[in-house]
């Protein structure tokens, strides 16, 4: 049942993203998306793995194997697309995200309530953003270098994103009354930035430890 | 620096003297100037989908006046390169790009809608780059936000992303659509109502370029109007009131499909010592074109001798 990792190219716009296939499995497939400057593991993690289906890894435009653009331009709604480029690879998934990853799983599961068949939201890199309000402007005074990746344009606009608790929330509302699941949102995360806190409080949302949360989404 | 011919075709419309590229972290941007080399320098920053020439009677006003106008086409729009991802900070570098190709002086910056809202921004994060602000209609207020139920807004919103999501599925090998310079005039009529069927065949000469199957929009097909974001109208009002620089803001004040629906009021309280504040009846959005005497006189009043 396990074959070898294998990965799959997928198109969003005119970025080449890596989607990792890190283990075979009967049913509905688990997509781990990483935090901000991390890329895809390599094996299934032990926390995961009592996942009984297929799970795959996406690497965010700019991270990992996945294609770097110039000039930035990063936005976390951007991601959200990444995994729909994904999901039109995937079909009906339940999400994985750490950090970044769980800001972005929650958006792709507000954004599209009937592929996203649940998503797990634990702690990681880049799990705050730059809080509920704009910080004070900033703009580069020069090009950064990018030697590779993580592109630094990535590191530097997602470390600063904005991330309103009422703008969680509206995502967190439309997974949990579109998708049709009792619990859509599993919060497994240590942290709680504002936009957690709120997404945590909000109905259809199950605060629970990561096997818990596994065994809710596997469950037919 | 290359020449580029005038296009005649509109009464009073004169293209660019000069054009040049610069690059801005990777991305090359076309670069357009208006009036003598050595003049002192006045920076014109375009809409959203809109370019650099929409300024072709605006800014050879201003530069009859004794400035050197210096307009880009933002990335993506215009003659500059397309990019692969699009988004306000990417924007807001590129200004620092094209303000640093003109000058490290302090210098006067008018901004029209988008441009508006990024000049701003520009001038809350570097003031000792921008000696006057000047905002053309870019101002959004709370007002400019839809006033609907709560469960409206979801609804609006799930519509929204998933047709964004569809969109972003098949940007890969979009173009735009051909047609006549009257098909895409009419076409960009139906988000400009107010302006001339006249102004917008014009538009479509110099914004436009004519593929073998008919004019198509420069524009990159991967951009696309409207959208979302935890972006909010009051945290663009919340940077006004530390402003350094002197601010003249002119708003449209009739109503139409491009505009903030602003009114002289709601940005009243937010405005920094001294600003001043117009607002002018029966013109829309597009202030300058509407009517470009009248703005490029309020501008060039409010920043006196060219110096």
């Amino acid at each position: 049942m396990t074959r070898p990792e294998a990965t799959v190219t997928v198109l969003h716009s005119r970025i080449e993203l890596a989607l990792h296939r890190l283990r075979d499995g009967d049913g509905a497939p688990l997509l781990h998306l990483h935090g901000l400057g991390e890329r895809s593991p390599t094996a299934v993690p032990g926390h995961l793995a009592g996942w009984p289906g297929p799970i795959w890894a996406l690497d965010f435009t700019g991270h990992g194997a996945s294609g770097m653009p110039v000039g930035g331009g990063y936005f976390c709604e951007l991601l959200m697309a990444d995994v729909d480029a994904a999901l039109a690879h995937l079909g009906p998934t339940i999400l994985y995200g750490r950090g970044l990853g769980a800001y972005v799983a929650l958006l792709t599961a507000g954004a599209r309530p009937d592929l996203v068949r649940g998503a797990i939201l634990d702690d990681g890199p880049g799990l705050k953003g730059g809080g509920p309000e704009p910080t004070t402007p900033y703009v580069l005074p020069e090009p950064l270098e990018t030697p590779g990746p993580p592109d630094p344009y990535a590191l530097f606009e997602l470390s600063h994103d904005v991330r309103p608790a009422d703008y969680a929330t509206t995502y967190a509302r439309l997974a949990a009354t579109l998708s049709g699941l009792d619990v859509a949102l599993a919060v497994c995360a240590q942290v709680r930035p504002p936009w957690l806190a709120a997404v945590a409080a909000e109905p259809g949302v199950r605060e629970i430890d990561r096997s818990g949360a596994l065994a809710l989404f596997a469950a037919p | 620096m290359t020449d580029v011919p005038d296009a005649a075709g509109y009464p009073g419309a004169r293209g660019p003297e000069r054009t040049r590229a610069i690059v801005s972290h990777g991305i090359r941007l076309a670069v357009h100037e208006w009036g003598e080399r050595d003049a002192p320098p006045l920076v014109l920053a375009h809409g959203g989908f809109d370019f650099a020439r929409t300024f072709d009677v605006f800014a050879p006003m201003l530069a009859e006046a004794g400035w050197r106008i210096v307009a880009w086409d933002q990335r993506g729009h215009g003659d500059s390169q397309h990019a692969a991802l699009y988004s306000w900070e990417a924007d807001l570098r590129d200004v620092v790009a094209v303000v640093d190709s003109v000058s490290r002086d302090p210098l006067p910056i008018v901004g029209h809608s988008k441009g508006g809202g990024i000049t701003v921004q520009f001038a809350s994060a570097l003031p000792h780059r921008v000696s006057h602000l000047v905002n053309l209609d870019g101002l959004p207020s709370r007002r400019s936000m839809p006033d609907v139920p709560d469960h409206e807004r979801t609804k609006l919103m799930a519509d929204e992303l998933g047709t964004w999501l569809d969109f972003r599925r098949n940007v890969v090998g979009r173009s735009r659509r051909p047609g006549t310079i009257d098909e895409l005039a009419e076409r960009r009529g139906r988000m400009n109502p107010r302006l001339s069927r006249e102004w917008l065949r014009y538009l479509v000469t110099v914004g436009g370029r004519r593929d073998a199957d008919g004019w198509r929009w420069k524009i990159d097909p991967a951009l696309r109007m409207g959208g979302f974001g935890p972006w909010r109208a009051q945290w663009a009002m919340a940077r006004l009131p530390g402003l350094s620089m002197p601010l003249l803001a002119v708003l449209g004040l009739q109503p139409e499909t491009m505009s903030s629906g602003t009114q002289p009021a709601d940005i009243e309280p937010s405005l920094p010592p001294g600003a001043r504040i117009v607002g002018l009846e029966d013109t829309g959005h597009f202030v300058h074109i509407e009517q470009p005497r009248r703005v490029a006189e309020l501008v060039l009043d409010f920043l006196g001798t060219p110096a």
